[in-house]
């Protein structure tokens, strides 16, 4: 279990508790947390769950696969700490994380 | 003239046959078809219910303008998920058909493997004609795509959708206001052309009273020259060429301006990675711009009508709540699937679905069938307004190759229903549309209504 923070666009803050092993995508849209829609389901195959990860916090994501890279690399407003939320899976090495949302989901 | 390869049905073929061993002649030879008594949409679908699978072309224009290929869809993915269709091999060289979801997601997202360049026969079943190939950036790999993509990206960023809402509201009111009351009329032509010709009008900076040139060359583009009442092979040619010229005149226009306009063609032309494009290039560039922008957007707008009158239930359920808009454009997008395929070459052998293919292989995924499999959405063969994560479809594709404009059409679709539900309580559907002869645009012609006085 892992306490996520998600923060909008326009500064709104979501706390919301995800188990181990879901997707941070899966746990915006499983608690209604808007503007993170998924659509494709968690195969970083749309980008329209991008957020930014808050620094402190990018070494404990993991690494990206060259999918997802590839996806953020056309995404808007790509950043140095993009990430797909589909691609972070909560875990107790992730308590307390803080992502944000870009302006839009493309 | 080099003779055919051999392809009459003695041995089965399990792959594309290569593009150096294919002689392309024109007219194609005669399709094979079933012998049935008739080709009505009853006698196709008895057909295709019973047919062995390796004796249909599904490609064949027949099953889409009778609507009866789902069918065969659905056999394809209970009994032969990943299946090869030799028939008919002497016109399109042999194709696989990828019909789960599963399946289509596995090759969208391998770009590596499964290329979409122009030079290999492109992103459509039929390839590219060779002798007029058209390079655009959906029919590219990385790294070209990328760059050049990202040139045209802006146009849809969410600071240009939110100033496009008050444009695209303004438009949509004046033309539902100006439909007649009481009296039958084609939605296609006085609702879904007009809107997303006036749209691709504001995208390109083209001069509003010539839009419905833009719908012409759209139709065009995509329009199988075999169909009879069609343009020829060099007639469609010769109508692109034109299309080419009149935004050559744009482009020169715009390139040399100091400050780029926000338009689609200055964007092309003041982007290093598109400013040297050759003419084909900028041509292929604006036939996937146009198409995009246009066929895509146009069929779901009368899709969305023809299936809310096809459920009256749903009809229903949306005069009660407008708040079901938002989950009704996704649904009505899956449901249409207004392209119903891409197609890929394989770069490289592979193994899919436990099918070996080979390299130059012909891989169609067919969104149309994915967006109705079991396995992935729950009653895909029914049309629900409120379909919990109604977002999850493909019909935008997946991977590097997604839709670049599925928010701008998501819009569009928004505005008119909110504009429709204000003004009409109901829209009548009196007869059924005339649909496309096309296995890769799934549209509609026409489709007749009646707004009660």
């Amino acid at each position: 279990m892992a306490k996520i923070t998600y923060i909008e666009f326009n500064g709104a803050e979501h706390v919301v508790n995800v188990s181990d092993g879901i997707s941070l995508m899966e746990g915006a849209l499983g608690n209604g947390v808007p503007g993170i829609d998924g659509d494709c389901g968690g195969n970083a195959a749309c980008a329209t769950c991008h957020v930014y990860i808050d620094p402190a916090w990018v070494p404990k994501t993991g690494t990206m696969t060259d999918m997802e890279a590839d996806m953020l690399d056309l995404a808007d407003g790509r950043q140095d700490n993009s990430r797909l939320a589909c691609q972070i899976h909560a875990s107790a090495a992730l308590d307390g994380l803080v992502v944000r949302m870009p302006e839009t989901q493309h | 003239m080099a003779t055919q390869p051999n392809l009459t049905a003695d041995k089965a073929m399990k792959h594309t046959v290569p593009r150096e061993d294919f002689q392309m002649v024109w007219p194609l030879p005669p399709r094979h078809r079933p012998n049935l008594k008739d080709y009505s949409a009853a006698s196709l679908a008895a057909y295709l219910a019973t047919a062995p699978l390796d004796e249909v072309d599904i490609a064949d224009p027949m099953y889409w303008e009778t609507d009866t290929h789902w069918t065969y869809f659905k056999r394809l993915r209970d009994e032969s998920p990943i299946h090869f269709t030799g028939l008919n091999a002497n016109r399109h060289r042999g194709y696989w058909s990828v019909t789960r979801w599963a399946d289509v997601m596995a090759v969208d997202t391998n770009h590596q493997v499964f290329s979409s360049d122009a030079h290999l026969g492109g992103i459509t079943l039929f390839d590219m004609d060779q002798d007029f190939i058209m390079p655009m950036f959906i029919a590219m790999d990385q790294p070209k795509h990328d760059v050049q993509r990202r040139a045209v990206n802006p146009i849809v960023s969410g600071q240009n959708l939110a100033d496009f809402e008050t444009l695209i509201r303004a438009r949509t009111q004046e033309v539902l206001d100006g439909l007649p009351r009481g009296e039958v009329f084609d939605w296609v032509d006085r609702v879904s052309i007009e809107l997303t010709s006036r749209m691709l009008a504001t995208l390109f900076d083209f001069p509003q009273e010539h839009r419905r040139k833009l719908t012409y060359w759209s139709d065009i583009a995509t329009a199988d020259p075999e169909v009879p009442g069609n343009l020829q092979k060099d007639e469609r040619q010769g109508v692109l060429m034109g299309m080419l010229q009149e935004f050559m005149g744009l482009w020169n226009e715009r390139v040399n301006l100091a400050e780029p306009k926000g338009d689609l063609i200055s964007m092309l032309a003041h982007n290093p990675a598109t400013r040297y494009m050759p003419p084909m290039e900028f041509m292929g560039n604006l036939v996937l711009l146009i198409v995009g922008g246009n066929d895509t957007t146009r069929n779901s707008i009368t899709g969305g009508l023809k299936f809310l009158n096809d459920n009256p239930a749903e009809y229903q359920k949306l005069r009660e709540n407008p708040a079901l808009i938002e989950s009704l454009v996704s649904e009505i997008i899956r449901y249409q699937t207004p392209l119903a395929h891409m197609r890929r070459t394989a770069l490289e052998d592979t193994i899919l679905g436990g099918q070996h293919i080979r390299k130059g292989d012909k891989v169609v995924m067919w969104y149309v069938s994915g967006n109705r499999d079991e396995r992935a959405i729950e009653n895909p063969d029914a049309f629900i307004i409120d379909r919990p994560r109604a977002r999850q479809h493909m019909s935008f594709g997946f991977g590097i190759h997604r839709c670049v404009g599925n928010r701008l059409a998501e819009l569009q679709l928004k505005i008119l229903w909110e504009e429709i539900m204000k003004r009409f309580d109901n829209i009548e559907v009196v007869a059924e549309p005339e649909r496309v002869p096309s296995a890769f645009v799934k549209g509609y012609k026409s489709l007749m209504v009646r707004i009660p006085a």
